[in-house]
């Protein structure tokens, strides 16, 4: 008898190692100052009463990839979802310090900034390769979407099969225009939120629960 | 792939403008960005600029016959350019055409 619970118990402890899934690696990537990390403070303050980096107007403040882990999102119906989020750098092809000059800042203090900013996104870029499990894909809704990153970074999600969801945040200034992100990419979910106000935040969650859950 | 991005940005560093007839495959470009973004350097090179016509528009241009009897044009079956950022900006890219400033050394 005690062999018989003896093996049962082995087999549930593989069957668990076999198919309980490792807590999924949600990364926020998008363009610099499209609200990554306001978001990725939204989240976590909603779901732990933490935050996770400053923000600022000055492209690239988000210069190291931020990890949050075991952050817990339900829904009214008790579906819920564990993740770690990771808030990476503003995605881009050039990094010039004299862009941080014109923000006021000392040349030295810039040229910190862009070497830091450099390594973010090679980091950024690696962990889209190695290390993410699906990809809140957020852009600034008054900025055309139809650049160059946006089509070569989603590009590289769909070619990795990496479940995405398209956020189109900054509703809340009038120059917004959400639908063009929905026409830029209409083969993705896209919700449209503001970030700062937390418009539609709710919903984004909701989503996050039917893509990566 | 790692010798093919290498080429490229030794290439574009040295101030050249690459097109690549057959572009770059999504993992190539993020390996691209990765490779540039160590490479930049203070009042040195400062990153690339890029652009791709996308693999569809490529299918548009092949039109019914060329789709049905033409090569397959896989992952590489798009144009892509590629050049220093300093000396190089995308004015306007539409369907069948990209304008771009391009200033030599």
């Amino acid at each position: 008898m005690g062999f018989l619970i003896k093996t049962k118990k082995k087999i549930s402890k593989y069957l668990k190692a076999i198919f309980s899934k490792k807590q999924t690696k949600i990364g926020i990537y998008g363009p610099p100052n499209a609200g990554k990390t306001t978001l990725s403070n939204r989240i976590v303050r909603d779901w732990t009463g933490d935050v996770v980096g400053p923000v600022s107007e000055i492209p690239h403040e988000t210069r190291r990839a931020r990890r949050k882990e075991g952050i817990e999102i339900k829904d009214d119906s008790g579906h819920s979802l564990t993740i770690d989020i990771v808030d990476t750098p503003g995605v881009t092809t050039k990094i010039d310090y004299k862009e941080f000059i014109e923000y006021g800042i000392e040349k030295e203090e810039a040229i910190r900034r862009a070497r830091e900013a450099t390594e973010g996104v090679a980091e950024a870029m690696h962990w889209l390769r190695e290390d993410i499990d699906g990809v809140i894909y957020m852009l600034d809704a008054t900025q055309d979407p139809f650049t160059q990153v946006n089509i070569m970074l989603v590009g590289i999600i769909e070619s990795r099969s990496l479940p995405i969801l398209i956020v189109a945040n900054k509703t809340d200034l009038p120059d917004a225009a959400p639908k063009r992100i929905n026409s830029a990419f209409p083969q993705h979910p896209v919700i449209a939120i503001s970030g700062l106000d937390g418009t539609n935040v709710e919903k984004l969650y909701k989503e996050m629960l039917k893509v990566f859950g | 792939m790692m010798e093919k991005v290498r080429l490229i940005l030794d290439d574009v560093m040295q101030g050249n403008i690459i097109i690549l007839e057959k572009g770059l495959s999504p993992e190539e470009q993020s390996l691209l960005i990765e490779k540039t973004m160590f490479e930049i350097a203070p009042d040195g090179f400062s990153g690339i600029e890029m652009e791709t016509y996308s693999r569809e528009f490529m299918k548009e241009k092949q039109g019914f016959f060329g789709k049905m009897f033409g090569k397959k044009s896989g992952s590489g079956g798009r144009l892509t350019v590629i050049g220093p950022a300093d000396q190089m900006k995308t004015i306007k890219k539409e369907s069948d055409f990209i304008s771009a400033w391009v200033q030599s050394r």
